[in-house]
């Protein structure tokens, strides 16, 4: 996993609620055995007219908006518990994901491929989507805030100090646990003598 | 210290405390099945590392498996890479697998319960958000990406942060025809579909208590679908007498001792929640969908929302965006919208009990010409119940074909979607935009609504129309 610390960039705002991780990627381009690829199809409903062709009314394809980070309205992520919405998402490009509050799988699963959620409050959430395309964002991950560029205003957010670590150096979690295993064989004994 | 029982499971399975709130967490079941777990095996090879325990794991193949002739090869070729996929890995690993043409077959969540598989006070992942399901067993269940599914298969355990805890207490007599899914429809409705998020949630109170496991499995199923970790329910006599023989239940001695166990599963009185709601069951009436998410219920009776609405998710962009996709107006009713589609099926509404319902509101009727219908039984064993009971016979009498088991139109990845623009009464759990086709309209509903549009070929009020209930 590619560490992250600051993140500085423009911003696509999608000031939309409970984006579900169906509309984030349809379930019928789950059918690839891989973790590449699904960038395409990232908001595929959304962003293709019927014919395949651009939908020139969706955000992504407006030439005024990109960047590393993408800001959506509240509960973010809910609905299945895929992680092919967090490759989609990093298969696109997308670093950080900033709203007032994410789905609890769509959570993990960003944090577990090195794409940040940023939770800010829903007053901040409104002043980053004032700011239409006019400013870039910066995210600082040792600090724990967000800035809008152009007015200096932040918002700190929260992420557990261990998670926080995690990111920082790029490690993932299965090197947590795999250097558990004597510990985790002492708890099976000890369950078992005691069931 | 007064706890939960949710407190209770999880404690019992802390194999290390990280830092405040953080814990590596041991897993006793491990579900798996063909669509998200490839990149898992493919990741711990690349790494080098072997399955940890496969006979704690159990797999099927239910996601994107066809609904019809399910022993020739699968057609689709993505679909079919999957299946053999999940096959060669589990062969390797040595995890036994219920695929394609075993006798116990079938939706992830359907199969782990009806199999006694899933018992109480276990800790049970699996790499699909409706693992909440095994709650109604009263176990610590919740569902996983592929990233944990990894790990789960390298080491047995998470990472994992507890979450805040929430009671819901349901107290009263359900009316006539309410059931189970109009129960968590309601609660859905009221609380919205972030209400519930970073909680678990323990449903208790009388109207709970008296719910079949079937009944039981409904509602913890659609916990998700108000942002909650996972749902859970003491386990009691019901629970018992369900597993009481199950393939996996323990035998003899061994089940004695367990249900002893078992039997101190349950909530200190006085215990901490972070929040507690109450609803009365006198309240709650056949529900249905208008939206594009399980949060906008009303009742069948009731008008939809008017754009002005201050509701707490029907504000503004969303309602109004969601009513388009829908083709439906504020202030229009539900009932007596004529839809073209219905599909019985799912890990929410396909088990056995289920299809009594649909049974008792088509027996002796002819669907109606305008209606489509996907009967989709939850398992093999389901399918055989089905038979033993005739009432794959009521079925066929009234002009439905019964598909054989798997997730089917739920999310419609194996080809049983819903055109675009089209009504489907569906008795499963996410009406999302595109959940059951591009452009497909999902209204969510009980089995017992859902039979009934089958017959009269729309939206209509089960109160207001006499059948008799089938039981077993
Ligand atoms: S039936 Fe639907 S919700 Fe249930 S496991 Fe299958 S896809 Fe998921």
């Amino acid at each position: 996993m590619n560490p992250i610390n600051i993140i500085q960039s423009t911003f696509v705002p999608l000031p939309i609620e409970n984006v579900d991780t169906d509309q984030i990627i349809p379930a019928r381009f789950l059918k690839s055995s891989e973790k590449e690829g699904f960038g395409t199809h990232l908001f595929n409903d959304w962003r293709y007219l019927p014919d395949g062709t651009p939908n020139p009314d969706f955000v992504l394809n407006k030439s005024k908006y990109s960047g590393e980070i993408l800001v959506a309205g509240k509960n973010f992520g809910c609905g299945s518990s895929r992680e092919h919405a967090a490759w989609a998402l990093a298969g696109q490009g997308f670093r950080a994901v900033v709203s007032s509050y994410f789905a609890d799988i769509f959570q993990n699963n960003a944090l577990n491929n090195g794409l940040l959620p940023v939770q800010v409050t829903q007053p901040f959430l409104q002043e980053i989507f004032a700011q239409k395309s006019e400013s870039t964002l910066t995210i600082n991950l040792y600090d724990c805030w967000i800035q809008i560029d152009k007015t200096g205003s932040r918002c700190q957010f929260p992420i557990s100090s261990y998670k926080q670590e995690c990111l920082l150096n790029g490690f993932s979690d299965i090197d947590y646990l795999i250097s558990m295993e004597s510990e985790i064989e002492a708890y099976e004994k000890n369950t078992r003598a005691t069931a | 210290m007064k706890k939960t029982l949710f407190d209770k499971i999880w404690e019992k399975h802390i194999v290390r405390e990280v830092q405040d709130d953080l814990y590596v967490l041991y897993i006793d079941k491990h579900l798996i099945h063909e669509v998200t777990s490839p990149q898992a095996f493919a990741s711990l090879e690349k790494r080098g590392l072997k399955v940890l325990r496969p006979q704690q794991i159990l797999a099927t193949a239910d996601h994107n498996v066809p609904t019809t002739d399910q022993d020739l090869p699968i057609k689709d070729d993505l679909s079919a890479k999957q299946v053999a996929l999940l096959t060669e890995n589990c062969k390797k690993h040595g995890i036994e697998l219920f695929g394609l043409g075993h006798p116990y077959q079938g939706i992830v969540h359907v199969i782990g319960p009806e199999l006694g598989i899933t018992q109480p006070g276990m800790t049970i992942v699996c790499g699909d958000s409706h693992t909440s399901t095994h709650g109604a067993f009263g176990t610590v269940a919740f569902g996983i990406g592929t990233s944990e599914v990894e790990m789960v298969l390298a080491t047995q355990c998470l990472l994992q942060t507890k979450p805040r805890q929430m009671r819901i207490e349901v107290n009263g007599t359900l009316s006539s025809g309410v059931t189970a899914k109009d129960v968590i429809l309601y609660i859905i409705s009221q609380l919205g579909t972030g209400g519930a998020t970073g909680h678990f949630v323990e449903y208790s109170g009388n109207t709970i208590r008296t719910l079949s496991m079937e009944g039981r499995m409904t509602v913890c199923n659609m916990s998700i679908e108000m942002g909650a970790r996972g749902g859970l329910i003491a386990p009691d006599e019901i629970t018992f007498n369900y597993l009481e023989g199950k393939p996996f239940a323990p035998k003899g001695h061994e089940w004695e001792k367990a249900k002893n166990k078992w039997s101190f599963l349950t909530t200190d009185d006085g215990a901490h929640f972070d929040k507690i709601y109450h609803f009365q069951a006198e309240n709650i009436p056949p529900m249905v969908t208008y939206g594009t998410h399980p949060g906008m219920g009303i009742p069948v009776d009731v008008a939809v929302p008017f754009l002005n609405s201050t509701g707490q998710e029907a504000s503004g962009e969303g309602l109004e965006k969601a009513l388009n996709y829908m083709g439906l107006q504020s202030g229009q009713f539900m009932s007596g919208i004529p839809v073209q589609h219905v599909f019985i099926g799912s890990c929410t509404n396909a088990r056995v009990e289920d299809f009594r319902l649909a049974a008792s509101v088509v027996k002796g009727k002819k669907k109606h010409d305008r209606i489509r219908a996907l009967i989709v039984p939850g398992s093999q064993q389901v399918a055989k119940q089905l038979s033993e009971e005739g009432l794959d016979k009521i079925f066929e009498e009234a002009g439905f074909v019964i598909r054989q088991p798997g997730c089917s139109a739920c999310l419609a990845m194996n080809g049983d979607t819903i055109p675009s623009g089209e009504y489907c009464v569906s008795t499963s759990n996410r009406n999302f935009e595109g959940r059951q086709g591009n452009g497909a309209r999902t209204i969510l509903a009980s089995p017992l609504t859902a039979a009934l549009a089958c017959i009269t070929g729309e939206i209509s009020d089960i109160r207001s129309y006499p059948f008799t209930h089938i039981n077993n």
